[in-house]
């Protein structure tokens, strides 16, 4: 029943993020500025902020750009973690230790100053879309280690169970006993990776802002959304600046109330030799 | 009895942080410890206030009259046509550990900062193009500067020249860690690192009141090293603090909320913010982009249809003035009065953009070769005003068609590009003046200037403007009398407001908070504000 409950809230916020420009009262950069830092009203639900932008219409459009890409990315990272651990059931030679090292240097780098670098290289005539794919790629795309350890450790412990060796004796192929009989084990362990990266995701977002990687503006995300909160007057004059914190709150519960607890003992396989 | 201990614990914190209140001492905060207690190795603002508080000094700016005054020095004469300085000094002076200060330890204080090994940013005002001044003393109270042509005005740049302890001088004493003399009001007693500075009151300073009294009133300075502007104010308005020399936008509405009386507005302050269009001959831009960027009349047509109050009003809440060009009206004397801040006027810019074959079609502004005008635009992340007016000109220039890309950049990123790749299309930043003389803008309006935003260091000027400018700057840099500088000086304002290589946007106001508590206060705009008069301030 919860589990129903958290898809549908889910699914209500991706459907209102995606009609945002249908239900937004106000462009997401239009400025009033004779309505600066303004109370809710009628026409701004949640009030202006300090340029005199609707709130409402930029949480609205935020919404789009964070629950739409922050998922993407944390799915780009934990399919590129998946397909990384790999090498660990396969029992290629040098290739665990390779990745495991390679792993290791990767959680081992300054990723700041890389992303400094890299913002140096870039153009800088970009337009606000590819900024916001570039800023999630590029999460997407570095954030892999961390999972990849996890499933690491996790496929080792599938590869040296009973029913696995099993299941190589029996003539499966690999392949085959990795996405028929493995992916169910480890479905829960990439689902719990995908609730702690979410997050994580949205709140990089807004720092990469600071190294002009983020989301460009005028185009508001969570994280810049979230930068307010800096301001306690700002939080003081109009407690609508907590909305964006409120929806985070709120989306992260439903992914959990979705998340079912990783089980990958080798006992729980319907095939177990024990 | 838990919860009887977490109290004790957090008032401990409490008091720990702040420190007991002492007698007599003045407390304010600064955002760092300074880099150095030499005042010649001096490079910023932290360490500039420790020099202005402690090390003394030949002459003195007075900030809110903008006279010289004598200090350590009773008189000076210029002579030999402006290229010679003679400083008499006053009899029996000493530093504040009780050793003679005479002309032999200001020569050596000069000669140190001149020292082209020694990385002295007041050794680098005193310098000049024809090699390093000679310096005579010719008795232990008189010693003379000799350069090899004029350097008109010169002397008001000892107010920057804090005479050094000369043990200073010595690698051996400075690797001790000791703490040096000072000639000033006040002397370092105390460094706590990252957490406060302690200064003693000098009981060899020099000066006294009318009454005989010696100065300065006040028995020491405590300076809490605090990064956090907002535990600042906090602080201020709990009356931990009696001063806050500089006071954001931001909390400045808060400030004159709930401690009005403390809260002070000066009017515009020395500093300006403006915008630029990278001009370099580089070929880091498209040959199309060059030719907008080199046009006066775009860059006028842009200063157009930006809403200057709008960002006075929106990003400063009305705590900054409209900027009229290079200098700030707070800089009385050599501000051209003539000039006033351009009108907002949209319909005007697309009038200029059309005279130059520029054309809006359905809401794109393109030029005579069908380019759609659209430009980067950079500044510093983290620097919520300044990103405030990026935002502001986006949406201004979208009325006209012009498509701007913000990107805030990390600061070094930023200097890197436009200081050394030019690799970028316009910029928003600010100056930060800490001088009403003029003179040492030159970095900035000579066209071989490293300062020269639009595209520094030229081998010979790109325009016949800019040649104008050096030939100004360089008769301002040579020239004796301060009325001829002073048109000069102003021809050069007149010239940047015509040819707008710099829209400037707004001088943002100086504020500051006060305590009651603190009397003799004489806020000026100039640093260092509020404890420019130091020696008179007094806690009641």
């Amino acid at each position: 029943m919860i589990q129903r409950l958290a898809l549908a809230v889910l699914l209500a916020v991706a459907a209102i993020a995606l009609l945002a420009p249908a239900i937004a009262p106000a462009p997401y950069d239009y400025q009033d500025r004779e309505k600066t830092n303004a109370p809710p009203d009628r026409h701004s639900p949640m009030g202006t902020d300090e340029l005199g932008r609707d709130r409402f219409s930029r949480l609205l459009y935020g919404t789009r750009v964070s629950v739409l890409l922050v998922p993407a990315a944390a799915l780009l990272s934990v399919v590129l973690a998946l397909l990384l651990s790999l090498p660990a059931v396969w029992r290629v030679p040098l290739a665990a230790p390779a990745v495991s090292g390679f792993t290791t240097i990767s959680l081992s780098l300054p990723w700041l100053f890389l992303y400094i670098i890299l913002r140096a290289e870039l153009p800088l005539n970009t337009s606000p879309s590819t900024s916001v794919i570039l800023t999630f790629g590029l999460m997407g795309v570095s954030g892999w280690a961390v999972p990849a350890r996890v499933f690491t450790a996790a496929m080792q412990q599938l590869r040296d169970s009973g029913w696995v060796l099993q299941a190589q004796t029996s003539g499966m192929r690999t392949w085959r006993i990795v996405l028929v009989h493995g992916w169910p084990h480890l479905r829960s362990l990439a689902l719990a990776q995908l609730r702690i990266l979410v997050p994580v995701y949205i709140l990089s977002e807004a720092n990469l802002g600071l190294l002009g990687l983020g989301v460009a503006p005028p185009l508001p995300s969570w994280g810049n959304l979230i930068q307010d909160l800096q301001h306690p007057d700002v939080v003081r004059a109009n407690p609508w600046v907590l909305a964006p914190l409120a929806l985070l709150i709120l989306v992260m519960i439903c992914i959990e109330c979705l998340q079912t607890s990783p089980d990958i003992s080798p006992e729980s396989s319907p095939v177990s030799l024990r | 009895m838990k919860r009887f201990a977490l109290a004790l614990l957090f008032t401990f914190s409490a008091v720990a942080a702040s420190g007991p209140a002492v007698p007599n001492e003045l407390r304010f905060a600064i955002a760092a410890d300074p880099g150095s207690f030499d005042p010649l190795h001096v490079e910023e603002s932290n360490a500039e206030i420790v020099r202005y508080l402690t090390a003394g000094v030949l002459v003195r700016v007075n900030r809110v009259s903008g006279n010289l005054e004598p200090e350590l020095a009773a008189s000076w004469n210029l002579n030999e046509g402006g290229r010679a300085l003679t400083f008499q000094l006053r009899p029996g002076l000493k530093f504040s550990d009780g050793t003679p200060l005479t002309a032999v330890e200001v020569g050596h204080t000069l000669e140190r900062a001149l020292d082209p090994k020694q990385p002295s940013p007041a050794g680098d005002t005193l310098r000049s193009a024809e090699g390093i001044p000679e310096i005579r003393v010719t008795s232990p109270v008189s010693l003379t500067i000799r350069y090899k042509t004029p350097k008109p005005g010169f002397e008001s740049l000892f107010d920057g020249l804090g005479i050094a302890d000369p043990r200073l001088a010595d690698p051996a004493f400075v690797k001790t860690g000791k703490l040096p003399a000072s000639a000033g009001p006040f002397y370092i007693a105390e460094f706590h690192r990252g957490d406060f500075i302690r200064l003693r009151r000098n009981p060899n300073y020099w000066k006294r009141d009318q009454a005989g009294h010696p100065l300065p009133y006040l028995d020491s300075v405590r300076l809490d090293i605090q990064q956090n502007k907002d535990i600042e104010l906090t602080r201020f308005l709990r009356g931990e603090l009696h001063l806050i020399n500089r006071v954001d936008p931001d909390n400045f509405s808060r400030l004159q909320k709930e401690r009005p009386g403390a809260a002070r507005n000066l009017g515009p302050s020395l500093d300006s913010q403006f915008l630029w269009f990278n001009q370099n001959a580089a070929k880091t831009l498209p040959e199309w982009k060059r030719k907008w960027f080199t046009s006066t009349v775009f860059r006028r047509a842009i200063s157009h249809a930006v809403h200057r109050d709008d960002m006075v009003r929106i990003v400063y809440g009305g705590s900054a003035h409209a900027a009229a060009g290079p200098i700030s009206p707070a800089n009385r004397f050599w501000f051209n009065k003539e000039l006033k801040p351009l009108a907002t006027d949209p319909a005007e810019a697309l009038k200029l953009l059309a005279s130059e074959g520029f054309a809006l079609r359905d809401g794109v502004l393109k030029d005579r070769g069908g380019h759609a005008v659209e430009f980067s635009l950079v500044t510093n992340s983290g620097n919520s005003a300044r990103e405030r007016l990026a935002q502001i000109v986006q949406s201004d220039l979208l009325k006209i068609g012009i498509r701007v890309n913000f990107v805030p950049l990390e600061f070094n990123s930023l200097m890197d590009r436009i200081g050394k790749s030019y690799d970028y299309e316009a910029a928003i930043l600010g100056f930060t003046n800490v001088e009403l003389d003029p003179l040492l803008e030159k970095n900035v309006w000579l066209s071989s200037g490293p300062q020269h935003a639009w595209a520094p260091l030229q081998k010979s000027p790109a325009t016949p403007w800019e040649a104008r400018i050096d030939e100004l700057e360089l008769k301002q840099a040579t020239e004796g009398s301060r009325e001829v500088r002073k048109k000069a000086i102003d021809e050069v304002q007149r010239i940047v407001v015509a040819e707008v290589p710099l829209i400037y946007l707004v001088n943002p106001d100086y504020l500051c908070a006060i305590s009651p508590a603190l009397q003799g206060a004489q806020p000026a705009v100039a640093p260092p504000q509020v404890l420019w008069n130091v020696e008179w301030l007094r806690l009641r």
